[in-house]
C-alpha cells in the first residue's frame, strides 16, 4: 500500500517498502536533491530536514515512520525568495563546496524556531552533528547570529 | 537549476550557440593554436572562455569549482576587461579539452612564481605532459588556478570586448577607438548603448583584435571581494553536484569493490541480493560488484547482501607493517638530497645535538560528497556521457573511454560542482567505475553513488611518513639541521596511474615543505627516501607539505627550546625571506604574542611557505577539565596580490581548520590488510564546537603571486602540536595528537 507524505506543502504517495529511509525517498523518488547523503548513519548531518518542525537526520528515518509534515531545504526558501536564515548564509558567503550547507541551514533554522536568541553555546550544540570539511564553521556561527538578530527584528 | 541545465546543454552541444546568435571569443593568439573544444563542425564558435548571446554573458571556466571560489574569481578576471557586471554572469565548467590546459603547471609561466614549480607540480608536468601530451594538463590542483587564469581570463575578456566594439564600429561607421563599453553594452560617441547580445553574431566574424590588458590601477572588480557566484545556489539546495544529476528513467547504483589493495574476488553469490526489493541487476566488475536498483538505498542494501570471497593483496597487513615499509626505506637507496649546505656532520659531532623521530599518519580526504558519478551509455552511436565531479577532465575522459572500449571523442564528460575535492577527485577510479556500470546497462542512465564506507575504504591516502631529525644550536643560532624523510611517493604512484610510468630521479614533491623553506641554518642537509607500497596514496591538500611542515616546524620549535629562545623570535632570527618574516610579525601582532601564556593556556606558532604563499599561524589551546580545547587561531599570509580578499581569507581559514582537524583527530589505520575506518563515527574530523575562533590577515606585498587553496593547511599541524607542548610540556612527535591527549568535544 502506498505511503502518503506531506513534503514542502504537497501531498505525495510513495510506493516503496516502508523501511526505505526518508532521505532516499526525497532524493531518488521526489527529485529533491538539496538534501544530501553524507554517511547514512546519522553522523554527518548532511541529510538534515524538518519533520514537524524538528531537525531530523533523514538517512536514519524509515519513510513509514514519518508522522508529520516534512520540510526540506527547497521548502524553506528559493533562490528568488530565500528564507531569512538562507539570506544570512548568502550575506556571510558561508558556503565553500556547499555540500553540507543544506543540512547546516536546516539544523540552524530548527534552532532559531525554538530559540530565537540562542547563546553561542546553544549554537555550537545545535550544529555539533553537522560536519563541514571545508572549514566554514566560523562563518556558520556568524550567519546564525545574524539570522537570529534579523528574525527577531523582523 | 533548469536554466543551468539548458545553458549547459546549449553551450556544450553547440550548434545552438551559433543558431541562437551566440559567440565565444578566444585568446588563441597568446599561444600556438589549440583545438577549439566548441567544435566548428558542430556549429561552434571561436573559443571556449566567453560566450555572449541574447541571454547575457557566460564564462567558461577552465578550472573546477570544489569550494575554493575559483569560478567567482575566474569570472571576475573576465568581467574586469569585458565591462560586464558580476551579477547575472553565468559560469560553466569547460568540457575536457586541450584548450583548458593549466599553464601554471607548466614551466613556461614562471614569471609569477619566484620559486618556480613546486615539486609535485613539476612531476605532474613531466608525466602528464610527457610524449607531446603537455596539453592534457586540464588539472585543478596545486593552488594554481588563479595564477593560471590571471592573464588568460583577462585576455579572453579584453579580446571579446574589442571584437564587440569592432562589430559596433562597422555597423555604425565609427572608428573602434571612439567607442566605449559599460555594463554589458557598447557605448557609441552619441551615448547610444548597444547590448552585447545584439552584437554577438556580427562579432563572431571579427578576428580578435590585438589588445593590451588594463593596469591594476584601473581595476574596479579585481582586488575587491565579490559576491560568490555559487552563494545563492549553495544556500538554497539548488547547486547541482554530480550526485544530484537526475535523468528520465534513471536507475541508482552502488559499487562494492575488494577492500584489499591489490586483491581481488575469488567467488560471488548474488542470489540473495538479486531477490531483494528494487534490485534490477548485479554487475560483475572483476574485483568487485555493482548493484543497479530502484533507489540508492536499495542498491546499497543489496550490495552488502552479496556474498563475496575476497582474495588478499600483497600489501601490509597492519599499520605497524605499513610503517615498517616506510622505515625500511631509510636503509634503501636515497632518492634525493636537495639541500646539503655546510658541514652538518662536524657541527653535530661537536655538540650534544637533538636526534628525534617524527611520524605522520595516513589520512583520508573524506570529501562530504562521496565518490560517484552519473553515466549514460548509448549503445546505438555508441556514446558515453558522464557527469563526474573531477579535478582532471581530460584524463578522466581518457580513462573512462579506455575502460568501455570507446575513443575519447565518443565520451562526453561534464564536470559539475564538487562536494569537496582536496585532491581526491584528481584520481579517476570513480569515473571509470561509473562508466563500466553504465556500459552494463546500455540505454539506462545510472547514478552510481558510493557508500561512505566504500569511499573511506578505497581512498588514495595522504601517505604515512617518518622523519628522522637531528640538529644543534649554539648562542641562539642553529648550527646544524638534518632532516631525513621517508614515505611512499605520491608523485611516483600517481604518475604510474595517470601516465603508466614513474619519472626517475629526485622526487621533489616528497620534500616540499622541508627542503624549500627559507631558513638560514649554518649547516643543513635534507634527504628523501621513498618507500614502496601497494597502499594507494594520492594528492591530499598541500601534498608533501602536509607532513613535512609538521616535522619541520615542530623541530624548529625544539631547536628554539634548546636555544632557550622564544619560538617566534627564533624563527624571525633565522628566516631569510622578507614575506616569511612579514607574516610572522603579523601573527605576532594579531595575537599579542608575548611568549608567555597564563596558567592553563598554551600557544604555538608555525610558518610554512608553500605554493608560493608563506602562511604563519598562532594557535591557542586551553585546559578544560583535563582536556585540550582549541580556543583561538590567528593566520597571516602574504599572497602577493589578492584578487578576491574574502575568498583568500576563506581559504586561509578553511585550510587552517582542515589542518587542525587532521592534526588533532584524523588517522587511517590498517588491519588484516584492509582499512579499519569506515565512516564518521571512527574517522573523526573536527566538529563545529571544536573549531577555534579564527582571525585572518591577508598581506599583499606584491613581491610574488601565490596560491590560496592549500598553503594554510600545513602550518596548522605544527602550530597545534607546539601549542599542546606549551600547555602540557609534552613534545608529541606523532599525529594525530588525540592518540596522546584528550580534546574537548
Amino acid at each position: 500500500m502506498p505511503i502518503t507524505l506531506r513534503v514542502n506543502g504537497d501531498d505525495v504517495e510513495i510506493d516503496l517498502p516502508g523501511e526505505v529511509p526518508l532521505l532516499w525517498v526525497l532524493r531518488d523518488v521526489l527529485g529533491l536533491t538539496g538534501t544530501k547523503y553524507g554517511c547514512g548513519v546519522a553522523a554527518c548531518g548532511a541529510c538534515t530536514v524538518h519533520v514537524g518542525g524538528e531537525a531530523v537526520q533523514s538517512c536514519q528515518l524509515p519513510v513509514a515512520e514519518v508522522r508529520d509534515e516534512v520540510t526540506t531545504i527547497e521548502g524553506l526558501g528559493t533562490p528568488d525568495d530565500p528564507a531569512p536564515i538562507q539570506q544570512a548564509w548568502i550575506e556571510h558567503q558561508v558556503a565553500q563546496c556547499g555540500y553540507c550547507q543544506s543540512g547546516q541551514i536546516m539544523a540552524a533554522a530548527a534552532l532559531l524556531a525554538r530559540r530565537p536568541d540562542p547563546s553561542d553555546a546553544e549554537i555550537d550544540d545545535a550544529l555539533a552533528l553537522n560536519l563541514c570539511r571545508c572549514g566554514t564553521y566560523g562563518a556558520i556561527r556568524a550567519a546564525v547570529r545574524t539570522a537570529a538578530r534579523q528574525m527577531r527584528e523582523a | 537549476m533548469g536554466r543551468l541545465r539548458t545553458i549547459a546543454r546549449r553551450s556544450f552541444l553547440i550548434g545552438s550557440v551559433a543558431v541562437a546568435g551566440g559567440v565565444a571569443f578566444g585568446v588563441w593568439q597568446l599561444r600556438r593554436p589549440l583545438e577549439n573544444p566548441l567544435r566548428p563542425d558542430e556549429g561552434a564558435t571561436l573559443n571556449p572562455f566567453v560566450i555572449v548571446d541574447g541571454a547575457g554573458v557566460t564564462v567558461i571556466a577552465p578550472r573546477a569549482e570544489m569550494g575554493q571560489g575559483i569560478h567567482t574569481t575566474l569570472a571576475a578576471l573576465v568581467a574586469e576587461e569585458l565591462d560586464v557586471d558580476m551579477e547575472g554572469l553565468r559560469v560553466l565548467h569547460g568540457p575536457p579539452a586541450r584548450a583548458y590546459y593549466n599553464s601554471a603547471l607548466l614551466r613556461g609561466e614562471l614569471r609569477y612564481h619566484p620559486e618556480g614549480l613546486s615539486g609535485w607540480r613539476q612531476v605532474m608536468a613531466d608525466t602528464l605532459g610527457a610524449g607531446g601530451k603537455l596539453l592534457r594538463l586540464q588539472v585543478t590542483g596545486g593552488s594554481t588556478s588563479t595564477l593560471d587564469g590571471f592573464v588568460r581570463m583577462r585576455m579572453a575578456g579584453a579580446t571579446a570586448r574589442e571584437a564587440l566594439k569592432e562589430a559596433a564600429a562597422r555597423a555604425h561607421g565609427v572608428a573602434r577607438d571612439r567607442l566605449g563599453t559599460d555594463g554589458g553594452h557598447v557605448v557609441l560617441p552619441d551615448g547610444t548603448r548597444i547590448p552585447y547580445g545584439a552584437l554577438a553574431e556580427a562579432a563572431a566574424g571579427v578576428a580578435p583584435p590585438e589588445v593590451a590588458l588594463r593596469p591594476a590601477s584601473d581595476w574596479r572588480l579585481l582586488g575587491q571581494s565579490q559576491p560568490r557566484i555559487d552563494a545563492v545556489a549553495k544556500s538554497t539546495g539548488t547547486a547541482e553536484y554530480a550526485i544530484d544529476v537526475r535523468l528520465p528513467g534513471m536507475k541508482f547504483a552502488t559499487v562494492r569493490m575488494c577492500p584489499h589493495p591489490g586483491g581481488g574476488m575469488a567467488g560471488v553469490d548474488a542470489s540473495a541480493a538479486e531477490a531483494m526489493p528494487g534490485v534490477a541487476q548485479i554487475v560483475d566488475l572483476d574485483t568487485g560488484i555493482a548493484v543497479v536498483a530502484r533507489t540508492t538505498w536499495e542498491a546499497m542494501q543489496a550490495a552488502e547482501a552479496v556474498e563475496i570471497e575476497w582474495t588478499e593483496g600483497p600489501g601490509p597487513a597492519t599499520t605497524e607493517d605499513a610503517f615498517a615499509e616506510i622505515a625500511a626505506a631509510f636503509d634503501a637507496r636515497r632518492n634525493a638530497r636537495p639541500r646539503n649546505d655546510g658541514d652538518v656532520d662536524a657541527a653535530l659531532r661537536d655538540t650534544d645535538g637533538l636526534s628525534v623521530e617524527y611520524r605522520a599518519p595516513f589520512l583520508h580526504h573524506t570529501t562530504l560528497e562521496p565518490m560517484g558519478a552519473a553515466a549514460l551509455y548509448d549503445p546505438d552511436e555508441p556514446h558515453l556521457t558522464l557527469w563526474s565531479g573531477n579535478q582532471a577532465p581530460v584524463m578522466h575522459r581518457e580513462k573512462a573511454a579506455e575502460a568501455v572500449g570507446l575513443s575519447e571523442d565518443q565520451v562526453t564528460l561534464h564536470t559539475p560542482m564538487m562536494g569537496g575535492g582536496f585532491g581526491r577527485r584528481a584520481e579517476f577510479d570513480f569515473t571509470v567505475l561509473a562508466a563500466r556500470v553504465a556500459r552494463a546497462v546500455p540505454g539506462t542512465p545510472v547514478q552510481v553513488t558510493w557508500s561512505r564506507e566504500e569511499d573511506m575504504r578505497h581512498g588514495f591516502y595522504r601517505p604515512g611518513a617518518i622523519a628522522r631529525m637531528r640538529g644543534a644550536v649554539a648562542d641562539g643560532r642553529v648550527t646544524a639541521f638534518e632532516a631525513r624523510v621517508a614515505a611512499p611517493s605520491v608523485t611516483r604512484q600517481s604518475s604510474r596511474r595517470f601516465a603508466g610510468f614513474a619519472p626517475p630521479g629526485p622526487d621533489r614533491g616528497h620534500l616540499e615543505g622541508m627542503a624549500d623553506q627559507p631558513y638560514a641554518f649554518a649547516a643543513a642537509r635534507v634527504e628523501g627516501y621513498l618507500a614502496e607500497t601497494v597502499l594507494p596514496v594520492g594528492f591530499w591538500r598541500a601534498v608533501g607539505n602536509s607532513f613535512n611542515s609538521f616535522f619541520h616546524e615542530c623541530f624548529v620549535d625544539e631547536l628554539a627550546q634548546a636555544a632557550g629562545a622564544d619560538p617566534l623570535a627564533f624563527r624571525l632570527d633565522h628566516l631569510d625571506d622578507a614575506s616569511c618574516r612579514d607574516v610572522l610579525e603579523a601573527v605576532a601582532e594579531m595575537s599579542d604574542w608575548t611568549g608567555r601564556t597564563p596558567e592553563g593556556v598554551g600557544r604555538g606558532v608555525a610558518m610554512t611557505r608553500s605554493f608560493g604563499t608563506p602562511v604563519a599561524q598562532v594557535v591557542e589551546v586551553a585546559d578544560e577539565d583535563g582536556a585540550v580545547r582549541i580556543t583561538r587561531a590567528w593566520v597571516a599570509c602574504d599572497i602577493g596580490r589578492a584578487l578576491d580578499p574574502r575568498i583568500v581569507a576563506q581559504q586561509m581559514e578553511g585550510g587552517l581548520i582542515q589542518g587542525l582537524s587532521a592534526a588533532a583527530f584524523e588517522e587511517i589505520t590498517f588491519e588484516g590488510g584492509r582499512t579499519v575506518q569506515g565512516n564518521f563515527p571512527d574517522y573523526r574530523p573536527m566538529r563545529l564546537p571544536q573549531a577555534p575562533r579564527v582571525a585572518v590577515r591577508v598581506l599583499e606585498s606584491g613581491r610574488h603571486m601565490g596560491g590560496a587553496g592549500e598553503p594554510a593547511t600545513p602550518p596548522a599541524m605544527p602550530a597545534l602540536a607546539n601549542a599542546v607542548f606549551d600547555l602540557t610540556g609534552r613534545r608529541l612527535r606523532e599525529l594525530p595528537l588525540s592518540r596522546h591527549v584528550a580534546f574537548a568535544g
